[in-house]
């Protein structure tokens, strides 16, 4: 996975806590793992409810140009943003939608990962403040893009110490659910193969 | 699993700026919070007051540049932060502070304008409004970093550039770089140059506040400190008198112009980016210059000589090196987010010597690199 610049958009709505979840990501490359990073934001003057975007790069080299060219992953918490910013995604670019809010994924020739993450934390967890922590255990578990030792001392670098097992058990669900589905393509692979 | 290097650390360029300021010996902050600069005046909240400095938050930016200047008389190194709208405001004071050549740093993160404009989205439209945003005959120094490291070290910079020549100096930023994150070593205090303010050496019958020694400075004294004298928005004698006399007006606005302008070599920051034996140079500072260098390695990839040159200090304009840039290349480009307002300066410099042209976006997105080499192209094969 790991080219010389991976380009990652985490994309929602203000409020879903989507730029902590950016600094978090790039805190636990460049910082804990050594990479070269840049983090950017964009976002509308409402303080909640607005587009929001936050993206990160990181890279082996300095980073000229800081914001994302052409995504390699796409973070989609809303429908609206997944239709505004699909087109920024790489062909060979993966897409991680919450598919709780995100009813309608679009159909382009990229490795789609649908997740009820919404559903999910508010089953398991009794929260969906935590949706950003558990993005990104699903974002480093498919990806290996960041370490999960790194990811984890970045959360708790990052996030106040009262609700720090929360965001704790948040990080392990994300990557449980990689997990999960990982387990679940390689079953179906054999099923497959099973049938040739 | 422990950090790398403990001083490394994820800033915001705004975060840079409040970190810089204070190496620098800022303790004083005075300000009306705005998009995209209001982490500054929460920064300088937040630590000011641990370093037993001050932060005010006044009714609004006129008040925010008079409380700055009378921080600085009272001898402390102040600042303040704002956008477009607020740098707007604090024109009026501005001018007070340069003719009085009052130490203070402004900063402005640029956002999409005019007026209210684009609160959230970047723009470099403030260019000529740094430098003649307040009227009447006067010279500034304004710096543009593009990164989150070079805001730091360029903050301190400011602050000492404003005390070294007694003037007021602007630090421009744009959204993208005020809200960008990324990885910034931050020096020890020892490791930091630290420039004050000179101070009177006679005593206070004898000063004349506005009396200036061989490189065009005067010393300062700080109010309360026995030194009495007046500052007045009117043209002032070396007392700080108002005064009608032709010669010494003359010499004033002469002075306040040539201290800046006589130093230039000393203000001007630039770099270079692949420049040597580059045929076409590309001019640009701020976000607009990680774009640039974008637009150069794309560039050398594809076989063609182009170059960087990227401004840091963009007021005073180093006409000099742009002019033996000039000499060098055949065509020069010049990327803003604005409709063309430093490439004025360059074509001013350029004389005539090569080709300019101009690059402009104005919808509140980053240009990219790849946009760049497009229009670099396409003055190739115009030729």
């Amino acid at each position: 996975m790991m080219k010389d610049r991976v380009e990652i958009c985490l994309s929602g709505a203000g409020g879903q806590g989507l730029i902590l979840a950016g600094i978090i990501l790039a805190e636990a490359a460049g910082i804990y793992e050594g990479k070269e990073v840049v983090q950017t934001q964009s976002y509308g003057p409402e303080a909640r409810g607005g587009a929001s975007k936050s993206e990160v790069i990181i890279s082996s080299e300095p980073i000229a140009y800081p914001k994302v060219i052409k995504a390699d992953i796409l973070l989609a918490l809303t429908q609206t943003a997944c239709d505004k910013y699909i087109k920024n995604l790489s062909r060979d670019g993966l897409l991680i939608v919450d598919s709780s809010l995100v009813p309608k994924i679009p159909v382009v020739p990229v490795q789609i990962y649908p997740f009820p993450i919404t559903k999910i934390a508010q089953e398991r967890l009794g929260t969906k403040l935590v949706i950003n922590i558990i993005s990104l255990g699903i974002i480093a578990g498919l990806t290996g893009v960041v370490s999960r030792e790194a990811l984890k001392e970045a959360v708790y670098h990052r996030v106040p110490s009262r609700v720090k097992e929360i965001n704790d058990q948040a990080l392990s669900l994300g990557f449980d659910l990689a997990q999960e589905l990982k387990l679940r393509e390689r079953m179906s692979q054999i099923n497959t193969n099973k049938l040739k | 699993m422990s950090k790398l290097k403990g001083d490394i650390e994820l800033l915001q360029g705004n975060e840079a700026c409040v970190r810089g300021a204070l190496l620098a010996g800022v303790r004083f902050f005075a300000g009306y919070p705005i998009t995209p600069s209001s982490e500054i005046a929460e920064g300088m909240a937040r630590l000011l007051p641990r370093l037993g400095g001050k932060f005010l938050q006044m009714e609004d930016e006129i008040a925010s540049m008079a409380a700055v200047i009378g921080a600085s008389i009272a001898g402390l190194k102040s600042i303040t932060a704002t956008s477009g709208p607020g740098f707007t405001l604090k024109q009026e004071n501005l001018g007070f502070a340069i003719l009085n050549e009052i130490p203070c740093v402004i900063v402005d993160a640029q956002r999409g304008g005019p007026s209210t404009g684009l609160p959230t989205a970047p723009a470099q439209g403030d260019m000529m409004q740094a430098r003649w945003g307040t009227h009447g005959d006067h010279s500034i120094i304004a710096l543009a970093p593009s990164t989150v490291n070079e805001v730091l070290f360029l903050t301190i910079r400011a602050v000492n550039l404003s005390e070294k020549y007694r003037t007021p100096v602007i630090l421009l930023l744009d959204e993208v770089i005020a809200h960008m994150r990324e990885k910034v070593r931050l020096p020890l205090p020892e490791e930091v140059e630290i420039i004050n303010r000179k101070k009177p050496t006679v005593s206070p019958e004898e000063y004349l506040p506005f009396k200036p020694e061989q490189d065009g400075v005067p010393p300062m004294a700080n109010f309360g400190e026995g030194y009495r004298y007046h500052f007045t928005g009117l043209i002032h004698n070396q007392k700080g008198l108002p005064t009608t006399d032709p010669q010494e007006i003359d010499s004033l606005i002469r002075r306040i112009n040539d201290k800046i302008q006589a130093n230039i070599k000393d203000i001007t920051f630039l770099e270079n980016y692949s420049l040597d034996e580059a045929r076409i140079a590309l001019v640009a500072y701020g976000s607009v210059a990680r774009a640039a260098e974008g637009a150069v390695k794309l560039a050398r990839e594809k076989g063609l000589k182009v170059g960087l040159l990227k401004l840091l200090t963009v007021w005073p304009f180093p006409s000099e090196e742009v002019n033996r840039l000039a000499q060098q290349v055949d065509l020069i480009v010049v990327p803003e987010m604005n409709l063309g307002q430093m490439v004025l300066a360059v074509e001013r410099a350029v004389g005539g010597k090569c080709k300019v042209v101009s690059y402009s976006r104005v919808d509140g997105e980053l240009i990219t690199p790849l946009e760049i080499l497009e229009k670099v192209e396409e003055e190739i094969i115009k030729k």
